[in-house]
């Protein structure tokens, strides 16, 4: 009679009205939310780009500003996502109750949890994009296959929703996200190569660098924006894949049992 | 009659502690149906097992002819819910508030844009179509909350404390709504701790305690049932004194809580002759009414 927590995800098309208020709601704050997109990385770029760029004659054979813009385009979507899934899913699941309020219709929590991540992801994408536009403008990378970054941007979505949401799943307050980003989210940034080469680090960090999710990002984002095709695209794409396979049932468990409660 | 919300021997414990313990409830299509009882009796979480968004422990549960947990998906589709809690959208207007939900239900936005304005004419909002949801009343909100439980047209309403913190001219209106729907055949199942609006709304309920259903009848069978026909309030400082000489010869049963003594009574004639006699003592006679069974069955003590 029970039903079983661990059971796997029973998915079906109903996230998709559930996607769709997330969209109607993000349409009155769009052009706040767009003007963030794009804000972010031009003054991440330009800052750091031109500053420590002009001490720095070249990385890994690019300008430095060309080097930074394909960590951008990752780190930029990976916060887009952590945000959404951490902030505004804990302000839907626990604040606003909107959650509560959808249970009651036909729709399960399977959905719910669902439509989480691909609104989460979908904020990468626009994300993503905002940053692709601004690599256009400033005239940085000249390549069709600068593109794939979008579809990439979608993938780094889904994967840190999925993880995100796990943290949605267990925290009792907003405060606890802090942890998440002080403890995840910054040591990501600094070590999967957003801003130096992981070749920099000792091979102990290294080797922490290689399992982490962001480094996969990276690793097919900046060959992509130099026109070249990644290596090891498939091991990237199954390792983010992988993560996001996790993340999604780790949280859809600890969301099932802490709302049976 | 059909019955179209069955339980039988429903059990669901949380951390070991029993929060409904046994309870078993039939209610017929176009029913009025009221579950009382005090803070912590079990009454929310009946109906969220009704609803089958929690899954009991042990027990037989029919909600629509779907078998529930199971099939509760498919019995909600023909459900509506009235939540303790308002939690409307407050990023979307009112009219944007039922779009959003009635594509829940898998509704076409043509056929729900349809009946908006019936919706909205129901819930006294018309003129409120485009306004924020933080800027209406509380009385609003639960109006309008209602009206978004009726937009995939239920058959079934279930309302948790639909007027809690309402004041009296919002829970008349809301009263009469509910009055409307039981009119137009609805089967409403509504949890309340308010007596007089259980006395005149339900057609049946039944009092929880403890997760234990400790009766169930129509309002004017429980009062008929559990308690004595009139009532004698008698007021003032020196009551605990008078209750403890004088109450026992008149009353068939009294209970003093404060400063007031209750005096339950089948002929209060003779009580109010003693009582003209004591100037000090201010009195009300009443009828008995489900309040007095409530406090008879669940005891006075705060439940907290």
């Amino acid at each position: 009679m029970r039903m079983n927590p661990f059971a796997p995800p029973r998915l079906s098309l109903r996230f998709v009205p559930i996607w769709r208020r997330h969209f109607l709601v993000w349409k009155k704050v769009a052009a706040t939310s767009i003007l963030g997109h794009l804000a972010d990385p031009v003054i991440y770029m330009l800052g750091l780009g031109y500053g420590l760029g002009s001490l720095l004659p070249q990385m890994e054979g690019t300008s430095y500003l060309l080097f930074l813009a394909g960590g951008t385009v990752c780190y930029s979507t990976m916060n887009s996502a952590s945000f959404e899934a951490l902030y505004s899913g804990f302000s839907r699941m626990h604040e606003q109750r909107t959650w509560d309020a959808i249970l009651n219709t036909p729709v399960t929590l399977d959905d719910v949890v669902l439509a989480e991540i691909l609104w989460s992801a979908s904020k990468s994408l626009m994300a993503g994009a905002a940053v692709l536009l601004v690599i256009w403008l400033l005239g940085l990378s000249h390549t069709w296959l600068s593109l794939w970054t979008i579809p990439l941007a979608l993938l780094v979505g889904l994967c840190f929703a999925s993880l995100g949401l796990i943290i949605t799943a267990l925290a009792p307050s907003y405060d606890f996200f802090m942890y998440y980003f002080t403890l995840v989210i910054t040591p990501m940034m600094l070590l999967c190569g957003v801003f130096f080469p992981v070749t920099q680090l000792p091979p102990v960090l290294q080797t922490v660098s290689a399992i982490l999710p962001l480094s996969h990002a990276v690793d097919i984002a900046r060959p992509l924006l130099n026109g070249a095709l990644p290596s090891h695209a498939v091991l990237h794409v199954a390792v983010l894949l992988g993560y996001t396979l996790a993340g999604f049932y780790v949280s859809l468990v600890l969301f099932r049992r802490r709302l049976s409660r | 009659m059909s019955a179209v919300i069955s339980a039988q021997n429903l059990h669901k414990s949380y951390a070991g502690q029993e929060v409904v313990n046994g309870v078993s409830i039939t209610i017929h299509k176009g029913e009025c149906y009221g579950l009382l009882g005090p803070n912590g009796a079990g009454k929310t979480t009946t109906l969220r097992l009704l609803l089958g968004l929690i899954d009991p422990d042990g027990g037989e549960l029919r909600l629509l002819d779907h078998a529930v947990p199971r099939h509760a998906r498919e019995a909600r589709l023909r459900v509506g819910v009235v939540p303790q809690m308002d939690n409307l959208d407050p990023d979307f207007s009112v009219a944007e508030n039922l779009l959003v939900y009635g594509r829940y239900f898998g509704m076409k936005d043509s056929e729900i844009e349809a009946r908006i304005p019936a919706l909205l004419e129901f819930a006294n909002l018309i003129h409120k179509r485009d306004a924020k949801i933080p800027t209406l009343s509380g009385g609003m909100k639960r109006r309008l909350t209602l009206a978004r439980a009726l937009v995939n047209d239920p058959e079934i309403i279930f309302l948790d404390e639909p007027t809690t913190g309402l004041d009296p001219q919002a829970r008349h209106l809301i009263w009469q709504r509910l009055r409307e729907l039981t009119a137009q055949g609805k089967t409403l199942l509504l949890t309340t701790h308010f007596m007089d609006e259980a006395e005149r709304l339900c057609h049946r309920l039944a009092i929880l305690d403890q997760g234990r259903m400790i009766a169930q009848d129509t309002p004017q069978a429980l009062i008929a049932q559990h308690i004595e026909p009139q009532v004698v309030e008698v007021f003032g400082e020196r009551v605990p004194q008078w209750a403890q000489q004088h109450a026992a010869q008149y009353a068939q049963r009294f209970e003093v809580s404060g400063e007031t003594a209750f005096c339950y009574v089948s002929d209060a004639q003779p009580l109010l002759a003693h009582l003209r006699g004591h100037g000090a003592l201010r009195y009300l006679h009443r009828p008995a009414n489900l309040e007095d069974v409530f406090l008879k069955l669940t005891g006075r003590e705060m439940r907290e």
